[in-house]
Order: C-alpha cells, then structure tokens, then sequence
C-alpha cells in the first residue's frame, strides 16, 4: 500500500522543522504524524518519511525500530496497554493484565479478530501513586481494581 | 511547610494566577543582572539535580564555555521512566509556568538560545499541558522575540518540546541528546562532556524539570533563603514519590532531610493492615534496597541516604510490606532493565537478559545455591564496564537486594540442583519473553 502525507499533515510537517536546525531531527514527530495518519509505520511510511526529510530509509527504520511507540502492525481500535512494573505489580497489575486478557480473549501483544482491541504489557507509565493503572489509546486509567478495569473495557463496546 | 516546587495555589497552571502570584517577575530581575551573577547565586543557593545524580546545578552552568562562536543549548529532561518515579508530571500539570520561568533564567545564565524539553512520549496528557502553556507564555511575549518588550532585555530564546517514544534509556543525557537529534537513543562515550560536545555537537546543558522548577524562587528569594532549607549539603525541598504497601500513595514537597519513616508513616499513612515493612527502595527502582528493620533514623538527602547504604535518585519511595516476594519483586526489576538496556555494551546487554533468566529460576524454585554467587558475580560484571549508567542501575538492585536479603533467596533455593547456566539473550529491546507469568 503506498503511503504519502495529507496537505494537511504536510503542513504540520512544515513547522515541525521549524523547530530543528536540520531535517533529521525531525523524524521521530513526523513518525507520530505519519502513524496518527495511517494507523502504524509500514516499510511505506518509512520510504515516504525518508523521502520527506531526505534521510536514509534504514535510518528511518533504525528509529522506527528502536522507540516502542511506534508501532509494526496496525493495533486495535482501542489498544489496552496495561502497566505491570514494580509499583504496579505490589497493587495487583498483574491481576489486571490477566483479567483484561481473559475478558478479550487474546495473547499477550494480540488483537482481536474484529481489530477492536489490542493488549499489551507495559513498563512503569509514571503512575506509581496512583497504581494499578492502564493506558487505552492515549488516556491514562489509574488507581484500579479487575472488576473497574473490566467496566471500562466494557463501556468501550 | 513551605512548597517552593508544588504551592498550594489553585490553577496555577494558568498564566493569569501564575502572574498574580507574582509569575515571571524571577526571570525579570533575573535579566538585569549577568549571566555569571545568576550562575553564582545557583551555585551559592547550593542547589543540587533532581535528576538522579544530584550534582550541583551552578556548577554544571559554569561548565559551558564563555567564548564560542557555536549556538548553545539547554534540555530539559522530563523522561521520567524509572519505575518508582513520577513526580516531574506533577509540575507539567500544576505548574508549568514555574518550569518555564526556570528554563528562561538557566538559558539566560548559559547563553542558550534554544531550549527542547523532553517529555517521555507516554505523557500524551502531560505534553499537552506543557505545550498549552508555553503557547499560552509565547503569546504574552514571555518567550521569543517579544522578550525583549516584555522584560526589556536583550536576550531571547525559544522554547521547545520533544516528544520521546517509548525508551527508558534516553533519560540518560547523552541518548536525550541523540533522541532529540532524530538518531536512535544509544548513550555517547564521554568525554567529550556536552558542556563541550552535546546537542548537534554544540555545547549543552542538561537539567531535570524538578532542578529547573527551583530556580525562580532562589532567585527571587535569594540563595541564602534556599541554603538555609533542609540539610545544608542538599538544600532545598525534595518531590517524594511514594508507591507501594501505603495508605496513601502520592508525592509529597517536604524538605530535604526528613526521616524516611516520617514520610512513610506520618505523610503517606503508614502500612495497609499495620504489617511491618520488609523492604524499601528510596529513590526508584535502580537504587540500593533497604531493610525494613534498617530505617530507624535515615534522612531522605543525597549524603545520609549514601551513608546509610543507598541513594537518593529521583526520590521515589517504593514501599514493600512483610508478605512482599522479594525474588518475584527482584526478577521483575531485571526484567526492565534487560528490556530496556540498548544493546550496545556487551556487559549490559547479556548480563541482564542473564540475571532475568538465574532470577525466573529461582523464583519458580529451580534455582541452585550457585545462581545466588551467579547473580551477584554479574551484576560485579556489569559495573564500571558499560558506556552509561544504566549498566548500574542494572546491577545495583540484584547486587543489594541479594545481599540484604540473602536469607529470602537462600529459602528459594535448593543445594543440590546445580545446572548448566546458559548465557542467551533472545533480543535487545522489545523482547518476546513474557513480562508476567499468564494464566492458560
Ligand atoms: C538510564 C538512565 C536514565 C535516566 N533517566 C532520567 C530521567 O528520566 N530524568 C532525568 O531527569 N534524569 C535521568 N537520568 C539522569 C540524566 O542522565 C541526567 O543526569 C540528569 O537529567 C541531569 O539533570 P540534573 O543535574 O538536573 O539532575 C537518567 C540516567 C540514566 C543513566
Ligand atoms: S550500559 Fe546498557 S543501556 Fe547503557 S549504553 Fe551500554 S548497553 Fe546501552
Ligand atoms: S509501576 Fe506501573 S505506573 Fe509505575
């Protein structure tokens, strides 16, 4: 599938540089421009990026590989990312990931065959005070328990 | 008790309340002096990083070279992906402006004339709340080129944010550095320093958001008020994170020097079920453990925490009650270290996906007497050997934990099963290995 930015997106793009004093640094925001546009970042996306900020393709990929949030593969309309780290984990995260993973029915890192949902673990999300928490799309669910972790997977139905 | 950092003022976030309380006035007075003046009271303030390392602030200032041609810059380092950490989103969410009047007087005494404020990409919440806030001071002409009107100065600056995307490793300076620069986040070899070769070779200041939040009041209040908070080596109020087996969880201001056991009993509620404490970590989890019948009389500052055997780091207090698995709690420490080591140094990179695997393997009670001397010789392995201090962090906690707690690993051991080691990693970052045990 080939990919190549909207107008409007490009025009993003155009004052992301403003911030840079050269196109490169530029790549890790418009990676999150390119993904936000077309859901994850296929070996397109990267071609088109490097493109755009004439870089290398294999560095591009080289970024895209080495930061976590840029995901390979489309994630679920809702992605579930439930944090198991120390603090998490003293507060029953682990009793949330396996809760949330039953209830979907997936693997750890899996989506549903609908593409409604995705789940995966995660490290420390900076929530320790107010764990266990978990994060669905860019919202920050926190100081929770399986039972209202469940309500709020199932109020997304 | 005063709060420098975190006042209870509401919607302070707000530039107007900011500007009632007196908002912007630091960076005002700030501006009619010289940049060696300002670098001088922060270093007489003995103000020191909130970042982990606790080094002082003025003193890094003055490392910046005075005669250059090259631009300078300042980053901001908001990566906050310690486990055990999260205070600096407590500033991005109540007191931003604060933040932003730090940077401006830090940029002014070194010379920079752009500053990138690194938030880690999770903070999604956070990034929007620091970047409304800057929109919202662009446009009262406290920062770029309406400075110049608005404190009659001719110093300007611009101030930006960087987005991270998911990588513990680029808290470390150097990987920021490179993260900013659009690279992969691998640490740099030092020296070179960035006060000489940092961002786009030039030369860089790195500080903590919690170490810049500061600046204005010692300005504005002098550095003899600041000096006198706390414990005179570490002066000041410290953000305290505590998680964990308490009541009630959250940060607490409170100045440097108060007892552990104060901020754990009387700040934040004591133990659920009055159980006893069976171990602590003081300043997230990359640093030394402490037992839990040890803590009688520790002071939460860089020099008594050392003294006692520990470090301050970012001042996150994970609190582990009696019924705590300290081999479950240990082996999952690893586990994040090992996921998020960067591959490059081959200490690091084996030796944690190694200790992960002796960990898992007692901790399932398949693990020999020999894996407990194994553990401690890699984590032995691991240190002064690697490019950045996430090497350390690594082995720090298998190290101390093992020996404070020696007992609670023998226990899980067995003295006749003695197998082969293996010395396998499966990947660097994103590794495949589950995190947690799953249920089928
Ligand atoms: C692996 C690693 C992760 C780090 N993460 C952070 C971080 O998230 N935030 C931070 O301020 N400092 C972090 N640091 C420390 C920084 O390298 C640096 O010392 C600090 O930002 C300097 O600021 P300060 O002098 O104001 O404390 C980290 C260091 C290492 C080795
Ligand atoms: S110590 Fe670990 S994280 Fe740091 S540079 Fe070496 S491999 Fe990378
Ligand atoms: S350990 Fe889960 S948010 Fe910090």
């Amino acid at each position: 599938m080939n990919f190549s930015f909207t107008q409007e997106n490009l025009d993003k793009i155009e004052k992301v540089l403003a911030k840079y004093p050269d196109k490169q640094s530029a790549v890790m925001p418009v990676l999150y421009i390119a993904q936000e546009q077309n859901g994850y970042v296929s070996i397109e996306v990267t071609r088109e990026v490097a493109r755009v900020l004439e870089m290398d393709e294999t560095d591009v990929l080289g970024v895209a590989t080495f930061y976590s949030m840029y995901h390979e593969n489309e994630p679920g309309k809702y992605h579930i990312q439930v944090c198991t780290s120390v603090s998490c984990m003293l507060h029953g995260g682990n009793d949330i990931f396996n809760a949330v993973k039953a209830k979907l029915g997936v693997k750890r890192g899996g989506t549903t065959p609908d593409k409604k949902f995705s789940l995966e673990e995660v490290e420390c999300m900076g929530s320790c005070g107010t764990s266990p928490m978990m994060v669905i799309n860019e919202d920050y669910y926190e100081n929770l328990t399986p039972e209202k972790a469940l309500q709020i997977i199932e109020s997304l139905k | 008790m005063e709060k420098i950092v975190l006042p209870d003022i509401e919607n302070l976030h707000k530039l107007d309340v900011y500007i009632a309380n007196d908002g912007y006035s630091s960076a005002k007075l700030a501006f009619t002096q010289s940049p060696d003046e300002i670098i001088d009271q922060v270093k007489k303030s003995g103000l020191r990083g909130r970042g982990g390392a606790a080094f002082s602030a003025g003193l890094k200032w003055s490392f910046m070279p005075k005669s250059t041609a090259k631009p300078k810059y300042l980053c901001i380092n908001g990566d906050e992906s310690e486990p055990g950490s999260f205070k600096d989103r407590q500033i991005f969410e109540y007191n931003p402006h604060q933040l932003i009047e730090g940077i401006l007087i830090a940029a002014y005494a070194i010379q920079a004339k752009k500053c990138y404020i690194y938030i880690r990409g999770e903070y999604h919440k956070w990034v929007k709340l620091m970047q409304d806030a800057l929109d919202a001071a662009y446009n009262a002409g406290f920062i770029g080129e309406k400075m110049k009107e608005t404190f009659g100065t001719e110093f300007v600056c611009d101030i930006y944010i960087h987005k991270g995307a998911g990588a513990y490793v680029c808290g470390e300076e150097s990987s920021l550095m490179n993260s900013i620069e659009g690279k992969r986040g691998y640490p740099r070899v030092k020296p070179p320093f960035p006060a000489h070769v940092g961002l786009w070779g030039c030369p860089t200041t790195i500080n903590n958001v919690e170490t810049l939040t500061n600046v204005p009041p010692i300005i504005k209040k002098g550095w003899e008020w600041f000096s006198k908070i706390g414990e005179p080596k570490h002066p000041g109020t410290l953000l305290f994170g505590v998680s964990g087996h308490v009541n009630k969880p959250g940060v607490y201001e409170l100045p440097s020097g108060t007892l552990l056991t104060d901020i754990i009993y009387n700040y934040a509620g004591g133990i659920p079920g009055d159980k006893k404490i069976k171990c602590v970590i003081p300043g997230g989890s990359s640093m030394p453990a402490l037992r839990g019948d040890s803590l009688e009389g520790i002071k939460m500052d860089a020099e008594s925490l050392r003294a006692a055997g520990s470090a301050i780091g970012t001042g996150g207090i994970m609190v582990m009650d009696e019924d705590t698995d300290l081999v479950k709690v240990l082996a999952r420490i690893a586990k994040f270290y090992h996921h998020e080591s960067c591959g490059q140094c081959t200490p690091c990179r084996e030796g944690t996906g190694w200790m992960v695997k002796v960990l898992n393997r007692i901790a399932i009670g398949e693990g020999s007497k020999k894996d407990i001397d194994l553990l401690i010789s890699i984590a032995g392995n691991i240190e002064g050997n690697t490019v950045c201090a996430l090497g350390e962090a690594a082995a720090w906690p298998v190290r101390f934990m093992i020996t404070r707690f020696r007992d609670e690993f023998e226990a899980r051991v067995s003295g006749h099963i003695a197998r082969d080691v293996s010395n396998k990693v499966h990947s660097m970052r994103n590794t495949k290995n589950p995190l947690v045990p799953v249920e089928h």
